[in-house]
């Protein structure tokens, strides 16, 4: 088999499994499972394959036209090359656990079927917006993400959290899907076509006529998917859909399609000057502020959404210092331990009965009951905290250090790879005022990541006062892939050496000066988070707070949304708990109640744009209803007294109607006998 | 134009004129009380009176057998038939003042318009065409059935077919209905009855 | 003879049916008009048949059919008349008006279930009749 039918296989395997699910799931539920992992397992396979025998070389490109289609042809196109082929592996390798993870994790749930076929299909979409070489067909993969976001944020759909978080989610991302179209448009137009090589060509020869346009409408649609600062606000509350979802979608793939997607088209964005500071200074909002509200919330997925959102911010920041080989390294390394710490969480949530750290941190033993998930937990926090040897501080080192090289004004070589990679232009032309932005949030955040995720584990872990609620242990399935993703975590930094091959980067090794200041100051942020921690977990005792789903025989899934539902009447809020015990609360201060609710970016949305769009639908409404209804009435009065007439004269006596037909006809044969006489 | 147009004028009857006019007067005025009297049994009577006098007039218009036949069947059976009906749906006897329904005015306009729009079509095309009855006999008994059995033999059959069909269709129809079908309509009735 | 005498008589009969069609209340009344009307019909037919000298006689056998047919339709319709007295215990033509439109306001509405009450006594005169016959 060539790499070019392997790689065609990736992504059909899963969607043939997503039909196959879909149609069966009703009439063979005992297949669900099997066509549920073993197309991904598959799928996955293929990936290595392709990655292996790709292997950083010259990128394989495949295309074929299926039918003319206008000005501007639409391929069927594949472009392997180095960053294509690892961002699949990594999105097998997390499609593959989570659909594992999720046959324990939904177990008794009756709508798995579906939910099965829809994390196939989402992530047989994924791998084709990671192939493809044409961007139409990489926008078809991106919407297909998109709707299957919806689906399953919203499977708990009887909690009104689920329904009003995906339609949040659905219009959010839309709103920068727009643009997004637009730009891709724009994009076309200037380069000719919407083969990826071509564009890069185009660009690199600095044929583009609208460079910083182009690259603002682009942006937005990546903020949008990507969860960056304007239109981040979705990912937080899709948290309320089952955790599988959160850890494949909004950690480790969905989220990652628009760095990858700016990865892929960075010659693009680093034509224009202008557009890599607005990257860097959102990236620099994004990841400070996430990081600060992470460090605010309560409910342990969404300190992970936020701190997804944050390490985004993280590789949005090398892109915008104009190094996508760290960019896609950060991405492959918090793609496997954000996916962990999700799944992680599951068990977590599902042994604790509870999502609320401020519950968690009242139970003595959960660490005791949930030995696999307290490890590889504590690995996969040791990884977002950037403590060394862990995979996390090599890949925020890579993005660290190249932003230090932007910002120092002394960019890294670019290698001279004669494969038909596009080398990076861009980075000679980075502006030192990005560099600097990116370094000084990134150190800051750095800081922060470390206090949050420290928090997170000593509320989560070191609880005092009662005991955890006796649950049923959790399937083997849900731990099994704990450790599985366990091993990336602990071990892909030793991927440094190797990683350039593929990436086509250098500089991936760290850099002595970013790594002692990264790792002093993330050093700092936990032992500060757990002095603040000691200061405060006395008062746990004294204030009894949380309320705990016990079901001994429920599923995880079951467990959770339960979970979700109770939070907002238990603790007056769906993100923080009113609780003194929290050390977040004695860091931040008076930040902390902003923090918690996102710094009020959704109540500023619901005044600026909500209030006015419902005020507009009253309008219309009531132009509707009074207005134009009045006249459709109006129109409708004479033919309904017509009818009333007419209807009168159908007395159902057969003489009338006899009469009225004679008299008819008496009154014809008068007209045509006067007609004649008088021509 | 009939050659005999210019034997006979219109102010000079002829005997069959006079005694046509005089029969048809009869006969319309018969058809008149037929459908106005209030007596449904006497408009039965009259209808015999009013049948009888187109028979009289075919006899006029030389159609001897079509005459008997008039005689034979309308008033021999139909209108025999017809006081069989009036019997067995319990017509009263005597006069009701119902008989005529509320659309009496409307039908008497509508009657009076196409009598006369028809009576001045037909005596403005008709108005100088006289029938020869002096031929040789158009209506006998011999020249009818030659012609009904020689050229109308496949009609003719199609008829007793028709017949046939008539005469089953009216013994289904007035049928008594079986037990088991008339206790099925009866039992809702008796419900009904019950109910009330 | 004057073709119009018998065409008009004709055509006077047809009317004083029409009239007896539009006007009686009795569905038997009814039928006897269609008779007048067919009768007009026929005598038409002769006039015309007599007038023509038609070589293969087609007015007086149309004629014929014609009452032939018009007994066939007289005991069909008489049967029919009988089985709706049955069912409805009336034979008057006004009141079987079920194809009525009900409507809101309409007065054939209210007659409706009027109508109703006066319907089970009639009908066990119609069975007292069967029985007695």
């Amino acid at each position: 088999m060539t790499t070019t039918t392997l790689a065609a296989l990736v992504p059909l395997l899963p969607f043939l499994g997503a039909g196959a699910g879909l149609l069966l799931g009703r009439t063979a539920p005992g297949y669900a499972r099997p066509l549920a992992v073993v197309p991904t397992l598959a799928a996955t396979v293929c990936a290595v394959l392709v990655a292996a025998r790709q292997g950083g070389g010259r990128p394989v490109d495949a295309a074929t036209e299926l039918t003319p289609t206008g000005s501007v042809p639409i391929d069927l196109a594949l472009h392997l090359d180095g960053f294509a082929v690892l961002v699949a592996v990594l999105v097998g390798l997390v499609a593959t656990c989570v659909q594992i993870y999720s046959t324990g994790y939904l177990r008794d749930d009756p709508r798995y079927p579906s939910y099965a076929a829809l994390v196939s299909l989402f992530t047989s979409a994924m791998l084709l917006v990671v192939y493809s070489g044409d961007l139409m067909v990489l926008l078809v993969g991106w919407e297909v993400m998109g709707i299957c976001s919806y689906f399953l944020v919203g499977h708990y759909w009887e909690t009104p959290e689920a329904r009003a978080a995906s339609l949040k989610a659905f219009l959010v991302t839309k709103l920068g899907d727009v643009p997004f179209l637009i730009g891709l448009f724009a994009l076309a137009a200037d380069a000719g076509s919407f083969r990826i090589t071509t564009v890069l060509g185009t660009a690199a020869g600095g044929g583009l006529g609208h460079p910083t346009l182009i690259a603002l409408l682009l942006l937005a649609g990546v903020a949008g998917k990507s969860a960056q600062f304007p239109l981040h606000t979705w990912l937080p509350d899709a948290m309320a859909g089952p955790t599988p979802v959160s850890a494949l979608i909004h950690a480790a793939t969905m989220v990652a399609a628009g760095v990858y997607f700016v990865a892929r088209l960075l010659p693009v964005f680093a034509a224009s000057a202008a557009a890599l500071v607005v990257l860097a200074v959102l990236a620099a909002v994004t990841m400070t502020g996430s990081a600060l509200a992470a460090l605010a919330q309560d409910d342990i997925k969404r300190v992970l959404a936020y701190s997804t959102v944050g390490q985004l911010g993280y590789m949005t920041g090398a892109l915008a210092v104009g190094d996508r080989a760290a960019a896609v390294f950060h991405l492959l390394a918090h793609g496997a331990f954000k996916a962990l710490l999700f799944l992680a969480a599951g068990v977590v949530i599902h042994a604790a009965g509870t999502n609320s750290l401020a519950a968690m941190a009242r139970m003595r033993n959960l660490r005791e009951r949930v030995p696999d998930a307290y490890w590889t937990m504590t690995v996969a926090l040791l990884a977002l905290a950037a403590i060394p040897p862990f995979s996390g501080f090599f890949s925020k080192e890579a993005v660290l250090g190249a932003a230090e090289r932007a910002a120092t004004g002394h960019p890294a070589p670019v290698p001279a790879d004669g494969s038909g990679l596009p080398s990076d232009p861009g980075i000679a032309g980075v502006p030192t005022s990005a560099g600097w932005i990116v370094l000084i949030a990134g150190l800051l955040t750095a800081l922060l990541t470390a206090a949050y995720a420290t928090r997170l584990w000593l509320l989560a872990f070191r609880g005092r006062v009662g005991d955890a609620p006796d649950h049923d242990g959790q399937p083997v399935a849900m731990n099994a892939v704990l450790w599985v993703l366990a091993i990336p975590s602990l071990a892909f930094g030793l991927a440094t050496g190797v990683l350039p091959d593929w990436l086509g980067g250098s500089g991936l090794t760290p850099v002595l000066t970013t790594s002692v200041l990264g790792t002093g100051v993330s050093l700092a942020g936990g032992l500060i988070a757990y002095g603040a921690w000691r200061h405060t977990t006395a008062l746990a005792a004294r204030v009894p707070l949380g309320a705990v789903a016990a079901e001994r025989d429920a599923d995880a899934g079951w467990v959770e949304a339960e979970a979700i539902a109770a939070h907002t009447p238990v603790y007056g809020g769906v993100a923080a708990a009113d609780d003194p015990a929290d050390p977040g609360r004695l860091l931040l201060g008076p930040l902390h109640r902003h923090a918690a609710v996102g710094f009020h970016l959704d109540a500023l949305y619901a005044a600026l744009f909500v209030a006015p769009v419902r005020a507009a639908a009253r309008l219309v409404r009531f132009l509707d209803r009074e207005v134009v209804e009045t006249y459709v009435h109006g129109a409708g009065a004479l033919p309904r007294l017509l009818g009333a007439a007419v209807r009168r004269a159908q007395t159902g006596n057969v003489q009338t109607y006899l009469s009225a037909l004679l008299a008819g006809s008496a009154v014809l044969a008068i007209v045509v006998l006067v007609a004649t006489a008088g021509a | 134009m009939s050659p005999a147009a210019q034997s006979h004028g219109f102010l000079s009857p002829s005997g069959a004129e006079v005694a046509f006019v005089l029969v048809g007067l009869v006969t319309f005025g018969a058809a008149i009380v037929t459908v106005t009297t209030r007596q449904i049994v006497h408009a039965a009577l009259w209808l015999v009176v009013a049948l009888g006098g187109i028979a009289v007039e075919y006899l006029l218009l030389t159609a001897e057998f079509i005459a008997w036949v008039q005689v034979l069947i309308y008033v021999g059976s139909v209108v025999v038939l017809l006081l069989f009906g009036l019997l067995l749906t319990k017509a009263p006897i005597g006069r009701s003042p119902d008989a005529d329904s509320g659309n009496r005015w409307a039908a008497l306009l509508v009657a009076a318009a196409s009598a006369a729009v028809l009576v001045w079509v037909v005596v403005d095309a008709f108005r100088a065409t006289w029938i020869d009855l002096d031929g040789p006999a158009a209506g006998s008994a011999a020249v009818t059935g030659a012609s009904l059995f020689r050229h109308w033999v496949l009609p003719f059959e199609a008829l007793s077919v028709l017949l046939l069909a008539a005469l089953v269709g009216a013994i289904a129809l007035s049928r008594r209905q079986p037990p088991a079908a008339a206790a099925g309509s009866r039992a809702p009735d008796a419900a009904q009855e019950g109910g009330r | 003879m004057h073709l119009v005498f018998p065409a008009v008589l004709s055509m006077l009969l047809f009317c004083a049916g029409v009239y007896g069609v539009l006007a009686r209340r009795n569905a038997i009344l009814v039928l006897m008009a269609v008779e007048l009307m067919l009768n007009a019909v026929n005598l038409n037919l002769v006039a015309f048949d007599v007038w023509l000298r038609d070589r293969l006689h087609s007015g007086q056998a149309l004629t014929l059919f014609t009452i032939a047919v018009a007994a066939a339709e007289i005991g069909i319709g008489l049967a029919i008349v009988l089985m709706v007295y049955r069912g409805r215990g009336t034979s008057d033509v006004d009141r079987l008006r079920d194809t009525a439109e009900p409507g809101p306001g309409d007065q054939d509405a209210a007659d409706g279930p009027a109508d109703a009450p006066g319907t089970p006594a009639h009908r066990t005169e119609a069975h007292r009749t069967e029985a007695s016959a």
